[in-house]
């Protein structure tokens, strides 16, 4: 099981039991989506997150893989699909630090799935005394 | 290949204050290479380490170092162990300066 | 200058009180070793072999006196007396204890300083030419562009967590003192078509393990696309750059790899995407940082004419002066390479007299060299008689800049925990073998760099003489490479054969030296340029030459 962590603390699962999460693969290789909503995809750490942009409006959710601690490819995987338009939930999944929740969040990640036994570590509290403050690339990109 | 055995000492980084110690046969820990408990058997050598991580309020990165005995005390082997008992050769400054003060 | 705003200032401040609680739980044991090891290391906190050892970032080797007054209450307050100046523009105490360590990254944030991204696998301090505003050659200050590179990697959230370390390098001149091709990204400032300023863009150079010179990505970026293009090169390399092996993470492994074309065409896709996307950086920030390093209000005083000088003076304005974009002013190298010394160490008090020095007459700047030297940038020369003076009663008169005492060494095994070998002794050795300046002289320019392991630090690649110390069966052993360049014609150096043991190490240098004093058709011609017109084997018969007769015997 998995507990899911937003910046309000430890949430409940909102992923309708009635959705699907297909692999990255399917999507890309089977023509035919499957009729049940919401879709969720879940990528692989060397997803190419342009080559989702067809699906943008289609996808409910994504799930940007983070394995080891120092793996940092999700930040870059989340930021890019947020770059390139995509509006829906991204959910990261796996091993994410607490001192690296402030930075999955600046890069568009809305939520965090952790294992049970790195939610029994790191209790709700821990989560919620992360600082949000804003960094220097909000300032330096301001003008919009 | 099997390698030859040599007596280990178990060494360490005081938390506190950085500097070097050693594990002794009483379970403290001392910045004298000569005080430190010495290990004859790989068995020995194993439990040596056991108890050397079981500080990790005090300690930072215990480790086992070669050791030869010389005047019946424990002495290092290898060159950078021999550093470590001293300090840096460019100044008077760690263990070899503490020693004088002492 | 550049002086922090308040949001620099609030957010140096949030991290020392973050720093604080965490060295707290590690202390009452809430927080293990596994876990706040990389939390210590981002506020640049190492343990080395004797002890901790902080290091702070100087950006892009700028400071003003006030803030080398603070580096030197720091060194009496917290440390042993002194700091050490690294080939990274950066300081290092050596001796602080873990719990002062909050304590003094306040007094750095009291003077607009911090330890942040020291260490890591992150974008490292960036690193600019020390003659940054003064060189006489150069198309633009690079500082501006540092000093946004500076914000725009603090606490970015997609690079803090890359395959490896990252280093930028940043110069305005076409004589490349900031060796740009040895780093991760180079970037080298030239004009457009229209005379325009922007960057040639240089990407996977890096010393260490696999030594590389860097190759061109691009041959001019505009400047307002700089952010966009960083982006779009981080970004590639974060996604792809190596994680299954620490030694072949390096942003140069993947550009071998994937060779330069391909990763060419993969960074210019990116980038057009990221151009559309992100917005255009708040022109007012640019504004205000390239308004922070508008040149100082020169002082109109007549430089007195042909001024008799002492021979002590004559030999310091020949070596240790260099030509100012203005020709009434000088631009003053003071050698941290006293014979016998530790290159790139600094007393407490010696700090204090070049911020004195600084705040009289260099218009409060000081710079530090990647050749762990500090620079007064701004010196009438009307003002140079009394800032040899003070320099040569401080110790600090060394007139040796570019000579053959002139020498990088990193800490090696007196302080370094990764070291194989001892630096710092063969360089206090080689210095005193040619203690005598005259003869330094007559030898000529000559860079020898020496490194106590295979992640030079010590750049001994780019060396006319390269020396890197290495553990060979228990026993210190010194392998040369000759003919390495950091300049803009960068090269690495080519091993001359086996290595030779520590006390074998120094003399083999002094019969080096000999065979080129030998060879040399003029006493112009460097060391360099011999051995560029003649190769190796004058050198490899003065190193090994007696072996082998023996063999032959
Ligand atoms: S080159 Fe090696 S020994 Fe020297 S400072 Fe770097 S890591 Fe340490």
């Amino acid at each position: 099981m998995t507990q899911i962590v937003t910046r309000q603390g430890f949430a409940r699962e909102t992923w309708p039991e009635a959705g699907v999460i297909v692999t990255f693969e399917s999507l890309w290789n089977g023509q035919d989506l499957p009729i049940e909503r919401p879709i969720g995809v879940r990528l692989a750490p060397d997803s190419n997150a342009a080559d989702l942009e067809p699906w943008f409006d289609t996808m409910a959710m994504v799930i940007v893989p983070f394995g080891k601690s120092a793996d940092g490819r999700g930040f870059s995987l989340a930021r890019q699909l947020r770059q390139l338009g995509y509006a829906g939930i991204i959910r990261a999944e796996g091993h994410v630090l607490v001192d690296q929740f402030r930075a999955a969040l600046r890069v568009g990640i809305d939520q965090v799935a952790i294992s049970d036994e790195q939610a029994a570590r790191n209790p709700e509290d821990q989560w919620l005394a992360v600082p949000h403050f804003d960094g220097y690339q909000s300032r330096l990109f301001a003008a919009e | 290949m099997a390698r030859k055995f040599l007596p280990q000492v178990a060494t360490a980084n005081d938390l506190f204050e950085g500097d070097v110690i050693y594990l002794t046969a009483d379970n403290t820990w001392t910045r004298e290479h000569a005080e430190a408990a010495v290990a004859e058997t790989p068995e020995a050598a194993e439990a040596l380490l056991k108890a050397a991580e079981a500080f990790p309020l005090q300690v930072v990165g215990p480790y086992l170092a070669d050791a030869q005995i010389v005047d019946g005390r424990p002495a290092p082997v290898h060159f950078r162990e021999d550093f470590r008992t001293r300090g840096p050769s460019n100044y008077f400054h760690g263990k070899q300066a503490e020693k004088t003060e002492a | 200058m550049y002086s922090y705003t308040n949001f620099d200032a609030a957010f140096v401040r949030d991290r020392v009180k973050e720093f604080r609680s965490q060295v707290e739980r590690r202390l009452d044991g809430s927080l293990t070793e596994d876990e706040f090891k990389p939390l210590r290391l981002m506020n640049g906190l190492y343990l080395q072999l004797h002890a901790y050892m902080l290091r702070v970032a100087v950006p892009y080797g700028t400071l003003n006196s006030r803030q080398m007054r603070q580096l030197a209450h720091i060194a009496d307050t917290w440390d042993k007396g002194y700091g050490h100046f690294t080939t990274r523009q950066n300081i290092q105490f050596n001796w602080p204890k873990l719990k002062d360590v909050p304590d003094i990254l306040d007094a750095l944030a009291d003077v607009g300083m911090h330890a942040i991204q020291t260490s890591g696998n992150c974008i490292r301090n960036v690193t600019a030419d020390h003659f940054a505003g003064a060189a006489a050659d150069e198309i633009e200050d690079p500082r501006p562009t540092a000093e946004l590179i500076r914000q725009w990697s603090t606490d970015h959230p997609e690079f803090a967590y890359l395959p490896r370390k990252f280093k930028v390098g940043v110069t305005g001149s076409p004589n490349d003192r900031a060796v740009t091709k040895a780093h991760d990204i180079g970037l080298r400032m030239v004009r457009g078509e229209a005379g325009e300023p922007g960057y040639e863009v240089i990407v996977g150079g890096g010393l260490g393990r696999t030594p590389m010179i860097g190759k061109v990505v691009r041959d001019f970026l505009p400047k307002r696309d700089l952010l966009a293009y960083l982006e779009a090169i981080l970004q590639v390399y974060n996604l792809s750059g190596r994680r299954d092996n620490k030694y072949k993470a390096r942003i140069k492994i993947l550009v071998h790899e994937t060779g330069i074309d391909e990763l060419r065409a993969r960074i210019e896709e990116t980038f057009r995407r990221n151009r559309r996307l992100l917005p255009d950086v708040d022109p007012a920030i640019v504004a205000r940082i390239e308004a922070a390093f508008a040149a100082p209000a020169w002082a109109d005083r007549p430089v007195p004419d042909a001024p008799r000088l002492d021979a002590g003076l004559a030999s310091f304005i020949d070596t240790n002066v260099v030509a100012h974009k203005r020709p009434d002013h000088a631009i003053v190298s003071v050698s941290l390479k006293p014979t016998g010394g530790t290159p790139g160490d600094a007393t407490s008090a010696q700090m204090r007299v070049l911020a004195d020095l600084a705040e009289r007459y260099s218009h409060d700047e000081l710079r530090i060299s990647h050749e762990q030297n500090v620079i007064l940038p701004h010196v009438h020369r009307a003002d140079l008689p009394a800032v040899y003076a003070a320099l040569r009663e401080a110790g600090l008169a060394t007139a040796n800049i570019g000579l053959v005492g002139d020498i990088i060494a990193c800490p090696g095994m007196d302080y370094c925990a990764l070291a194989t070998a001892r630096s710092i002794p063969i360089a206090q050795q080689i210095s005193e073998m040619f203690a005598d300046l005259d003869a330094q002289r007559d030898i000529g320019p000559l860079k020898i760099k020496i490194s106590g392991c295979i992640n030079a630090c010590g750049h001994h690649h780019v060396g006319h003489i390269g020396i890197l110390g290495l553990d060979r069966a228990g026993v210190e052993n010194y392998q040369l490479t000759l003919g390495g360049d950091g300049t803009e014609t960068a090269t690495i150096g080519t091993r001359t054969g086996h290595g030779f043991a520590y006390d074998e190490i120094v003399p083999a240098v002094g019969r080096l030296i000999g065979a080129y004093l030998d060879a040399r058709e003029t006493p112009e011609e460097t060391f360099l340029e011999t051995y560029r017109r003649l190769g190796m084997d004058p050198f490899k018969a003065a190193l090994y030459g007696q072996e082998e007769q023996a063999d032959a015997a």
